[in-house]
C-alpha cells in the first residue's frame, strides 16, 4: 500500500533519476516505489525514455570530418 | 640579445609548441562527443559539421586561454554553444510555444490512458519512436530548453558544468532542463500516439 501521496513521488522523479536527491529524499522515494505500482511504472517509463534520448544520439562523426578538423591544427590567433 | 637569452627563447618556443600539440591532440580526441552534441543542437548533419569545424577553428586559435587540468570537453562545448547562439539561432524557425503540461508523469499518463492501464509497457511505447522522432522533437522545443536537455541528457554534463557552459546559474539550468524535458515528452507523446 502507498504511504505517501503520489504527487510527492512525482516531484522527486527527475532528481531521483538524476541521482541528486538527498539521502532522506532517496529513502522516501525508494520506499514509496516499493509500495506503489502506479509510481513504479511511471519511473520505469521515464527511465526508458531517457535511455532512448541518450542512445538515439550515439552517432559517430561523418567520415572526413576528423581530417578536416586535423587540418585546422596550428591556426594562428591572428588568422 | 645575448646568447643565453636566445637559448631561453628557443626553449620557450619549443615548450609552447609541445603544449600546443598536446592541446590539439586532446581536443581532437573529443571530436566525436562534440559532434554528438552539435548534431542535437542544430537541424541537419551539414550544419552540425560546420558548427564543429568553426568550434575547432576557434579553439585552436585561442588555445592559450584554456587552463590545463580543467574540463576540456566543457570548454569546447562552451565555444560551440556560443557560436550556435551567435550564428544560426536568429535564422532558425522560432518554435511555437505551447502551454506545457506541468506534470512529470504526463507522457506515461497519456500513454496509459490511450492504451489502457494494463497495456502500459514502457519499452513498447519507446519502440514506436524512431531515430527521427527525437530530432524532430528537439527541433520543436525552445532553444534555451534544448541546450540544457542536450548538454545534460545527451552530453552527460553535470548541472554545474552545463551552467558553466551556458553561462547561467545552476538554478536556471535546472529549471530549463525540467521544462525542456517536459516539452520533449509532449512532442514525443504526440509522435508515439499519432
Amino acid at each position: 500500500m502507498s504511504h505517501e501521496p503520489c504527487g510527492r513521488c512525482e516531484e522527486l522523479l527527475q532528481d531521483y533519476l538524476d541521482r541528486t536527491l538527498t539521502d532522506v529524499e532517496w529513502r522516501e522515494a525508494e520506499s514509496h516505489l516499493a509500495d506503489c505500482d502506479y509510481c513504479a511504472r511511471r519511473y520505469k517509463f521515464e527511465e526508458s525514455l531517457r535511455r532512448y534520448v541518450r542512445t538515439t544520439a550515439l552517432e559517430r562523426m561523418p567520415p572526413g570530418l576528423m581530417a578536416k578538423l586535423s587540418e585546422l591544427r596550428g591556426l594562428d590567433a591572428t588568422s | 640579445m645575448s646568447e643565453p637569452d636566445t637559448e631561453t627563447e628557443a626553449r620557450r618556443i619549443a615548450t609552447e609548441a609541445r603544449d600546443r600539440a598536446r592541446f590539439e591532440e586532446e581536443a581532437l580526441a573529443l571530436a566525436d562527443q562534440v559532434y554528438r552534441v552539435a548534431r542535437r543542437l542544430v537541424g541537419s548533419r551539414e550544419e552540425a559539421e560546420d558548427l564543429v569545424q568553426e568550434t575547432y577553428a576557434r579553439a585552436f586559435r585561442s588555445w592559450r586561454s584554456f587552463t590545463p587540468g580543467t574540463n576540456l570537453r566543457a570548454w569546447l562545448l562552451r565555444i560551440l554553444t556560443n557560436l550556435n547562439v551567435d550564428r544560426g539561432r536568429k535564422l532558425q524557425r522560432t518554435p511555437q510555444t505551447q502551454p506545457l503540461e506541468e506534470t512529470d508523469y504526463y507522457l506515461a499518463n497519456k500513454v496509459a490512458s490511450a492504451a489502457g492501464e494494463e497495456a502500459l509497457e514502457a519499452d513498447e511505447v519507446v519502440e514506436r519512436l524512431s531515430q527521427d522522432s527525437i530530432v524532430k522533437a528537439l527541433a520543436d522545443i525552445p532553444p534555451q530548453y534544448r541546450d540544457a536537455v542536450v548538454l545534460v541528457d545527451i552530453g552527460d554534463f553535470t548541472y554545474a558544468d552545463a551552467a558553466q557552459i551556458l553561462d547561467v546559474p545552476i538554478g536556471t539550468v535546472m529549471s530549463r532542463l525540467h521544462r525542456g524535458r517536459r516539452a520533449l515528452k509532449q512532442h514525443l507523446a504526440e509522435e508515439a500516439l499519432g
